[in-house]
């Protein structure tokens, strides 16, 4: 019976070893569920920005949840129209985390990103005999432009009533303009402002700050241009006319730029690095321990091979620190190993037979690994918690792929090196004490 | 046979040695010299084609009007690395526009980080209380899996002892390479802090183990021998798993690329000192708990009267 179980066990640890090499290889694909790596910023180059929401200026009748996935909204419309591939827009408490990976002119991007996109009509102040009121400067003093809503209400006329198709256009004179058109409610509103102000200047306020200023020469109700603008400045406001209004300001807190050339640069040198790293170990394992140095080499190998494809299928995000975590977590997997075998050696100096010293070996060595690596374990998730509520990605990748490698370490440590030994000494295939660790008879 | 455990306070000599360089250190002013994660500023990593003099970079920066702006040069890379106080993005594009036209469009951005203040602040106090959070869960956990031995708690206090013992020592050498050398306390240090942490109990709780297996198994009926005992019988485990560990940690240190270099060296650092904790600090520490070693220590201070039931050998 014992046999039947151990047989099927291996046959097990196979399926599982080929099932994960399948997922993993080719690198970029990967023959079942195609799934590919999936990068960190700092390993293919990009962006990361962290801004904060003035939680302040948001409207009362509002959650600050509420505010924010609106935020996250309007945002990832203007990431997604600025053409960023595979962006990152997370809500990080009343922080918003964005990542945006290849990008290359960052300034312009952030620049887009931020703006409030208030867009706003208005007209010049009459005082109480229709003439119009001045500044100290001489200047116009400009107010918002009312109009009777369909509800009867006053209401102000601003970029919220414009449908989401904003496009921009070259004017008769050449200049770059951004072609606007109205929702019914914005058209019935601004049909009321254009006839009263007939032959008179409206100006268009963009986050506060005049961009045109233009003459009502007939009433208007659907569609609208607006001028004065560098063809630059037209592109964004379009972009962030269509994907509306932040409810409010954000500002950047952190920011980080990374070349997509030092982000390659430092993938391929610790992915060498922990290969180099990895040979030594099996080399050291097997010329200590000999047969089991062996069995733990392959163990080592399946284990690799399981990680991999975990990260992979659950598209764990592999950064620089989390790399390394998983290099060192191979570490770690081997002190499993070496545990045992210091055990099974002491049994075999004890005079206990081949079979009985693997067993006892495994068995003696459990509660040291389960509890060491328990206390890893503990780490790990006090780092992921950490890190997640701090926006800190390195620190959250590292603790996730150290957590996933330590989890898997024990399986093939305990089960995948026991199957295998088990399997050698049951078969008799090596018997010689020696190769084992033992002493001659 | 190796007598650890008699040789105790030569171990925790060597332990004062290492350690109290790195707290005077950690002491005196400026204490750690903190990076742009827990500071308020910008930083900058710039190459240069055709390579340019770094005073060529500190007149284009005084031009650009960042005449304070702190420049280190890294010879093997080729990079500058240039730290300035907080600045806006638009200040910041700003900052491009300058260098690019006082180089001629020579300047390669590599990478470049802002922080706010407040922000900085926020992080700082997370990395702190992340570090307290993991050492008393691991306490209770330690104590947790004594429960069966006589005062459980003890076992957790020696195992957090070491670890701190582990922390002192790396970010002690880490607050004199940052005198020295200007290496910075970031995010990615925290974390090879805190994973050294982990090691570091993992480490002790080996041996721990082997103290309460021999313990049931009533191999001795003196608790110093049993302890000694144990040591040795883990001690080739411990150099062992020190060893394959140290191995992927050194070539991804040596190969391993700049961005990471300090990051492994913490756990470089770590892995070596919590090796050398669990064998010679954690366990001795067990012991004198048992004697009551502490009574000679508080003899020694000034005004309390000499304990006469000093019962322990001298060193």
């Amino acid at each position: 019976m014992r046999r039947t179980r151990e047989n099927i066990l291996l046959i097990f640890v196979i399926v599982l070893m080929a099932l994960a090499l399948l997922i993993v290889l080719p690198t970029n694909s990967g023959v079942l569920f195609n799934k590919n790596f999936q990068y960190g910023l700092d390993l293919k180059g990009g962006s990361y920005l962290l801004y904060q929401a003035d939680l302040s200026q948001k409207s009362p009748s509002e959650t600050d949840a509420q505010v924010m996935s609106a935020v996250q909204a309007t945002i990832l419309r203007r990431v997604d129209a600025y053409g960023v591939t595979e962006p990152v827009v997370q809500i990080q408490g009343t922080n918003l985390l964005v990542e945006l990976p290849n990008v290359q002119n960052v300034n312009d991007a952030i620049n887009l990103i931020g703006q409030v996109a208030l867009l706003e009509f208005k007209e010049e102040q009459l005082d109480a005999n229709g003439n119009v009121v001045n500044d100290s400067s001489g200047n116009p003093v400009w107010i918002p432009a009312m109009a009777t809503g369909s509800d009867g209400t006053q209401e102000e006329l601003t970029g919220k009533y414009l449908l989401p198709n904003s496009y921009v256009d070259t004017s008769t004179l050449g200049q770059p303009e951004v072609e606007i058109a109205f929702d019914s409610e914005g058209a019935k509103l601004f049909g009321e402002i254009t006839t009263r102000d007939l032959n008179k200047p409206i100006a268009i306020y963009l986050d506060n700050t005049l961009i045109s200023e233009a003459t009502v020469d007939a009433v208007i109700t659907d569609k609208g241009v607006i001028e004065g603008l560098t063809l630059a400045q037209a592109k964004d406001l379009s972009i962030e006319l269509n994907s509306g209004t932040l409810s409010v300001p954000l500002k950047v807190i952190e920011q980080t730029d990374i070349s997509a050339t030092l982000g390659t640069d430092s993938l391929n040198k610790s992915l060498l690095a922990g290969l180099i790293g990895i040979l030594c170990v099996a080399f050291f394992m097997i010329a200590y321990y000999r047969v089991p140095g062996l069995v733990a080499t392959v163990a080592l190998c399946i284990y690799a091979a399981i990680t991999l494809a975990i990260f992979k299928l659950f598209s764990v995000t592999l950064t620089l620190p989390g790399i390394a975590g998983f290099v060192i977590s191979t570490g770690m997997a081997v002190d499993a190993n070496v545990l045992i075998f210091e055990r099974m050696k002491e049994e075999l100096k004890r005079g206990l037979t081949l079979k009985m010293a693997v067993a006892e070996g495994f068995h003696r060595a459990w509660p040291s690994i389960r509890d060491s690596n328990v206390s890893t374990i503990i780490t790990c998730i006090i780092l992921f918690i950490f890190g997640n509520k701090y926006s800190a990605v390195t620190v959250k990748g590292f603790a996730l792929t150290l957590g996933i490698g330590v989890l898997v370490s024990l399986f093939s440590a305990i089960t995948v090196t026991r199957t295998f030994l088990t399997q050698l000494v049951n078969n008799g295939m090596i018997k010689g004490l020696t190769l084992y660790g033992g002493k001659h008879d | 046979m190796i007598n650890i455990i008699s040789k105790r306070y030569w171990f925790f000599l060597i332990s004062a040695l290492i350690i109290v360089p790195g707290l005077i250190s950690l002491i005196a002013p400026p204490h750690l010299n903190l990076g742009i994660d827990f500071k308020a500023g910008t930083t900058m990593t710039l190459t240069f084609t055709p390579e340019i003099t770094q005073s060529a970079l500190s007149d284009a920066l005084t031009t650009a009007g960042y005449p304070d702006a702190n420049i280190t040069y890294s010879p093997g890379s080729k990079q500058y690395f240039v730290n300035l106080n907080e600045i806006t993005t638009t200040q910041y594009a700003d900052l491009q526009t300058s260098l690019n036209k006082t180089f001629n469009n020579g300047v390669n951005y590599v990478s470049h980080q802002s922080t706010d203040a407040g922000q900085a602040k926020t992080t700082a106090v997370a990395a702190i209380i992340a570090v307290i959070v993991a050492a008393v869960c691991i306490m209770i956990y330690v104590a947790i899996q004594f429960r069966k031995m006589p005062r459980p708690f003890r076992w957790g206090v020696c195992a957090v002892i070491a670890l701190l013992h582990d922390l002192l020592v790396v970010i002690g050498i880490f607050s004199i390479l940052g005198r020295y050398l200007g290496v910075q306390i970031d995010l990615v240090f925290i974390t090879a802090v805190l994973t050294v942490a982990g090691y570091s109990v993992h480490d002790t709780i080996v041996v721990f183990d082997r103290i309460r297996e021999n313990m049931l198994k009533g191999v001795n009926k003196d608790f110093e021998k049993t302890v000694d005992f144990s040591i040795n019988e883990t001690f080739v485990r411990s150099l062992n798993t020190s060893l394959t560990v140290l191995f992927v940690l050194f070539a991804l240190f040596l190969i391993g690329g700049g961005t990471i270099h300090y990051f492994v060296l913490v756990l470089l650092i770590g892995v070596i000192t919590g090796t050398y904790s669990s064998i010679c600090n954690a366990s001795a520490l067990l012991v004198v708990w048992e004697n009551n070693e502490w009574r000679r220590f508080i003899s020694w201070i000034p005004g309390v009267s000499k304990n006469k039931n000093t019962e322990t050998k001298a060193v």
